[in-house]
């Protein structure tokens, strides 16, 4: 595994990371609850085929503190429009997971020429009373890995510090990615995205941990329902909610295959 | 020095098994253990024991606001105080107080505290405090990542709403209304005294001097577990060049007095350990709502830890940057722990003075808050700790300090200006 290569855009004064691997067509990634603090196999896989384009979100891991301009739904939805577009995303294939997943899905929907094919991992945005999501927020530290991946020691090597990283920083800046989904998610997880699945134009595949134990399967069928362009579903077998962590072989296979 | 009696009405029959069965008091603590028509007893009983605080002499009666939680019964603090405005005179009446974020829109606690101020002629302290995770994010669904900005445009809002002679416009980030006037408005000029309760946060520590505001550390851990908090508050006060006026302070104490230590040990163990072990059984995974702590405050509490442990010192007591629920995970909950580590001063009135004669000069505390009900203890035994302390310990302190002025404290209307309130007489058969 060689590591992407590093470039800054700008969103709302942040400087904000870009990872890039691989050659071919270009198919960009936003990643999903806690952010990328490092290189993950997942990507490593689809840049065997694709130019990988992964632009971090304001807030998350190489985000800075961009979240702390955003406000209000629209705030965030044009900052997702900004970083696809500046990393160089209009118009190329997208993958969303979580809460990338959500952005993905908005941008696709409100922007239809800015995505080519859409694939998204268990997608933010939507809550069911009679089917709840879990509350990411309201757990003890040492079950947020279980619940983010079916592997909890998946979820606990992205975020464990490397050595030479900043002590102080490092954990800070892992709270800061939860702080961010917070400021856009809390408390249900519901931009009522559903009225907005019916704008996507670009073919999408969706996919779902078969383990996920934050978002309820249920969602898979609600959103495939909700979009009118042509739809797949795909359960990921031995996965939880960031399928692309548990299974990067298999949610990878399933995304380049759909893409085409 | 000033003495305030703060209550904060726990619900007082919690099941003996409720650590075990419940996993927390608080955010989804379960329906079925409240008994509204025991609930009734409790809140007019809390009622005549703050009412007797007042009658006894001390300064101020204090309420706080908690939502879903079972020692806290005051999810609006501003109807106890309206109550207890018409049943007392002289006593402030300090609330401690509306988290003004949780308000839509802010001006409603405008109105309110400056309605309470009109009732008692003057004899409010506003307090304004963030709130606690569990009551704000939690409950009340409020996002803990945009929690502190909204409190602080919610504060100028109401300070604006009182100071200001005409109608204006408010155009904030959270904020917008095209009317603001309120009606009725504050006695006090230019309002009422504004206290902030908070914790081990420097921001906070910061924002109340500039203010020029009381900064209240409401622990329930006692005095020697506070030393470094509010050690680190008078050195940035230094910092900012503010003086050492120990009326810019304020700290709660959990207190019991009677005639011998043993005396009050046999009165008080039992409602302490009622306190510690079942009113403050939160669930941990309530504790920390990612951005509730700042990164500054995250940043101290980490260099903090780094360097006691480079010292190879280790961390005693709950940190002072944890967040509440978080500290309240390693507590002792018997008696002997909940006395050796300081967290109830209790004793005898000799032994009581010299502990908070020790907690005043130590801490430089001029505004004490004393919890004097706590747990599950009964009226009775409320009443007499209020009366034994106000006679035989109250006395001996309050020279302490004299040499400041409270620059803090209520001033109301003229005793002769203000309406008399008449003896209560109930009405034959009214609600019959």
């Amino acid at each position: 595994m060689s590591e992407p290569a590093v470039s800054t855009i700008d969103v709302n004064g942040f400087a904000t990371r870009v990872w890039r691997k691989g050659t071919g067509p270009r198919l960009g990634f936003l990643a999903g609850y806690g952010g990328l603090p490092r290189w993950v196999p997942f990507l490593d896989r689809l840049a065997q085929s694709r130019t990988v384009i992964v632009p971090s979100l304001p807030g998350f891991p190489g985000g800075d503190r961009g979240h702390t301009v955003l406000d209000s739904h629209l705030d965030w939805v044009l900052a997702a429009r900004d970083v696809i577009d500046k990393a160089g995303l209009a118009g190329a294939d997208l993958v969303g997971s979580s809460i990338g997943g959500s952005f993905a899905a908005e941008v696709a929907a409100i922007w239809p020429d800015k995505v080519a094919r859409l694939a998204l991992i268990a997608p933010f945005g939507l809550f069911d009373a009679r089917d709840p999501a879990t509350d990411p927020w309201a757990q003890k530290q040492d079950d947020i890995a279980g619940l983010m991946t079916a592997q909890p020691d998946t979820y606990k090597k992205l975020k464990e510090m490397p050595p030479g990283a900043n002590s102080i920083e490092w954990p800070i800046e892992q709270t800061r990615a939860a702080e961010a989904a917070a400021r856009i998610f809390w408390p249900l997880g519901n931009t009522r995205l559903e009225r907005r699945l019916p704008l996507i134009k670009a073919p999408t595949l969706i996919l779902w941990g078969e383990h996920d134990r934050l978002l309820p399967r249920s969602y898979a069928r609600t959103i495939a329902e909700a979009i009118t362009a042509p739809t797949e579903v795909r359960i990921i077998a031995g996965a939880g909610h960031l399928a692309e962590l548990d299974k990067p072989e298999e949610t990878a296979a399933a995304i380049l295959g759909f893409m085409g | 020095m000033k003495f305030l009696w703060f209550h904060l009405m726990p619900y007082r029959e919690l099941p003996d098994d409720f650590r075990d069965k419940h996993p927390s008091v608080w955010v989804d603590i379960h329906s079925a253990l409240f008994d509204p028509r025991r609930a009734h007893h409790m809140y007019n009983e809390f009622l005549d024991e703050l009412e007797h605080a007042a009658a006894c002499g001390f300064d101020a009666i204090c309420c706080n606001e908690h939502h879903s939680n079972g020692y806290g019964l005051m999810p609006s603090p501003n109807l106890i105080a309206t109550a207890l405005a018409r049943r007392t005179t002289d006593t402030a009446i300090c609330v401690l107080g509306n988290s003004l974020a949780l308000y839509n829109p802010p001006t409603r606690v405008a109105e309110e505290f400056a309605m309470i101020d009109c009732i008692s002629g003057g004899r409010l302290i506003a307090g304004f405090p963030v709130g606690t995770p569990m009551d704000t994010t939690f409950a009340y669904g409020s996002n803990p990542s945009l929690l502190r900005d909204r409190y602080y445009e919610a504060h100028d809002l109401v300070l604006r709403a009182w100071t200001e002679k005409d109608t204006f416009a408010f155009n904030g980030r959270f904020n917008q209304q095209r009317y603001v006037n309120i009606w009725p408005r504050p006695i006090q000029e230019p309002h009422p005294p504004i206290w902030i309760p908070g914790a081990g946060s420097v921001e906070t520590w910061r924002w109340a001097a500039e203010m020029d505001y009381v900064f209240c550390y409401l622990s329930y851990y006692g005095y020697k577990m506070a030393q470094s908090v509010m050690k680190g508050f008078w050195e940035e006060m230094a910092r900012l060049g503010k003086d050492r006026n120990p009326y810019r302070a304020g700290f709660a104490q959990v207190v019991g007095v009677a005639e011998s230590r043993q005396q009050a040990l046999d009165l008080y163990t039992r409602p302490a350990e009622y306190f510690y072990g079942r009113c403050l059984h939160v669930d941990p995974r309530f504790a920390s709502p990612p951005g509730y702590v700042t990164e500054a405050t995250q940043r101290a509490g980490i260099e903090s830890q780094v360097k006691m442990a480079a010292e190879g010192k280790s961390q005693s007591g709950p940190s002072a940057n944890a967040p509440s629920a978080q500290k309240m995970q390693s507590l002792a909950r018997d008696m002997k722990g909940i006395v050796d580590n300081g967290y109830v001063v209790v004793g005898s009135p000799d032994e009581v003075v010299e502990q908070l004669r020790e907690l005043a000069t130590t801490l430089n505390v001029g505004q004490l808050m004393l919890l004097m009900q706590f747990g599950n203890m009964s009226t009775d035994v409320v009443k007499y700790n209020t009366r034994l302390f106000a006679e035989k310990v109250m006395p001996k302190l309050r020279p302490l300090f004299s040499e400041w002025e409270n620059r803090w404290w209520p001033r109301p209307m003229e005793r002769e200006e203000r309406a008399s309130l008449p003896a209560f007489t109930p009405a034959a058969s009214a609600a019959e």
